[in-house]
């Protein structure tokens, strides 16, 4: 039997353990192309968000429903439907915000994030799980793309969120705003969260042996005290 | 002329993966042999050429005259769910070794954002039909030149000796933003 997790593990996951882009690297596209200020990556992330926890709603409810064969073709139709809707609204409500996204908002459809959700775990889960699953995911994305954002803004702008915090002598990193300076950021990103991982990993695992080696000493101490 | 620089500006100039960055899950997920790579830029140049053709016709003689614009999204992604079957479909009858070494990927090309990202840019810039199509061949061959280009430097990055921290994900990154670099020299080549 499967192990039950607890509601909360399913929207915390998504944080961290398996979040969307640093761990499971998926949905790239929009991580890397929007990425040129924090808001710009905010409001993709809220939007990727809206859409997932939607379509994994939806999904989880009629997932019974779907025949498997054409079960693909009937995820990105629902999820297709649900990005018209926020780009409608963005438009309305956002035309600069909106202008700026340009083709990456209907990109959300093929974004490889909210269809492996679908697929991995939507299909499969009830609908508060499904919603929680997707709200965590949605979370985790946003962190990872406000801070990416954040860290190209800062050196390629010396802004962050629109208000100057580097002083103007400063000379800004054009290659920042540049397509390449996103590939670099979240390489070197990623390459520093794994180093801090395997650091952790490695200073346990010779807690470990170091406790290991130290058991016999003391069950042999035991022993004499018997 | 106007065709020629279409395609080159497609291919190079505004290469759609390292200017764009669409089709960056595929770029990062099959590009670890040169032989896996190439056949799949192949076929997703062919998708990409199918995929022009058919969503501008779907595009000026469907949703225009009956204003239907809004289902854009919903239509475009079903041609080309459609259409990569199909394709799938027609290298399984037509060449089983080829099949065999692309069996899972073909899938992918569906949520390859590269795909609908070309028919959204088609009807974006307002091109016309010959058009779109030297469009979609420029985009399919600067997607070839990419993902292999990338697949030789990481057949060679094998070797290497790459920091535990950076093997992976990470260091096929750095690669990409240094050849991202790279292409830029073209940059401002030609203006389309």
């Amino acid at each position: 039997m499967k192990k039950q997790v607890t509601l909360f593990t399913e929207f915390t996951k998504g944080l961290w353990d398996q979040n969307p882009v640093f761990k499971q690297v998926l949905g790239m596209c929009p991580t890397l192309a929007v990425t040129v200020s924090a808001m710009n990556g905010i409001a993709m992330a809220l939007a990727t968000t809206f859409v997932l926890t939607f379509s994994s709603l939806i999904i989880s409810l009629i997932r019974k429903l779907i025949p498997t064969q054409v079960r693909i073709a009937s995820y990105i139709v629902i999820i297709a439907t649900f990005v018209t809707i926020v780009d409608l609204v963005m438009r309305a409500q956002f035309p600069e915000l909106s202008k700026e996204l340009g083709p990456y908002i209907p990109l959300i459809v093929v974004n490889c994030l909210i269809l492996g959700r679908q697929e991995a775990f939507a299909s499969k889960n009830t609908p508060i799980r499904a919603v929680l699953d997707a709200l965590g995911m949605g979370a985790g994305f946003l962190i990872a793309l406000a801070s990416l954002g954040a860290i190209r803004e800062i050196l390629g702008s010396r802004t962050l969120l629109g208000v100057q915090i580097l002083p103007d002598a400063f000379e800004p990193w054009l290659v920042m705003i540049l397509p390449a300076g996103a590939f670099l950021t979240l390489g070197l990103m990623m390459g520093f969260l794994n180093f801090m991982v395997l650091r952790k990993k490695t200073r346990e695992e010779q807690e470990l042996l170091s406790r290991h080696l130290q058991e016999p000493k003391m069950s042999l101490a035991k022993g004499q005290e018997a | 002329m106007e065709l020629i620089l279409i395609f080159f500006s497609a291919a190079i100039v505004n290469n759609f993966v390292l200017a764009y960055f669409l089709g960056i899950c595929p770029f990062i997920g099959v590009s670890n042999k040169l032989s896996s790579a190439f056949p799949m830029g192949m076929a997703t140049t062919f998708v990409m050429v199918l995929t022009a053709i058919v969503t501008w016709l779907i595009y000026h003689l469907v949703l225009v005259p009956y204003h239907v614009e809004y289902l854009e999204y919903v239509s475009f992604i079903l041609v080309v769910a459609s259409l990569v079957q199909f394709v799938e479909m027609f290298i399984k009858k037509v060449s089983q070794p080829l099949y065999r070494a692309l069996g899972i990927f073909l899938p992918l090309i569906t949520t390859n954002c590269a795909i609908l990202g070309l028919a959204l840019f088609i009807v974006l810039k307002e091109y016309s039909f010959v058009e779109a199509i030297f469009y979609g061949v420029g985009a399919g061959a600067g997607f070839t030149l990419a993902i292999s280009i990338m697949a030789g430097i990481r057949e060679e990055l094998e070797l290497a000796n790459v920091p535990k921290a950076f093997q992976g994900a990470p260091i096929t990154l750095i690669v990409a933003g240094l050849l991202a670099l790279a292409f830029m020299g073209f940059a401002g080549m030609i203006s389309v």
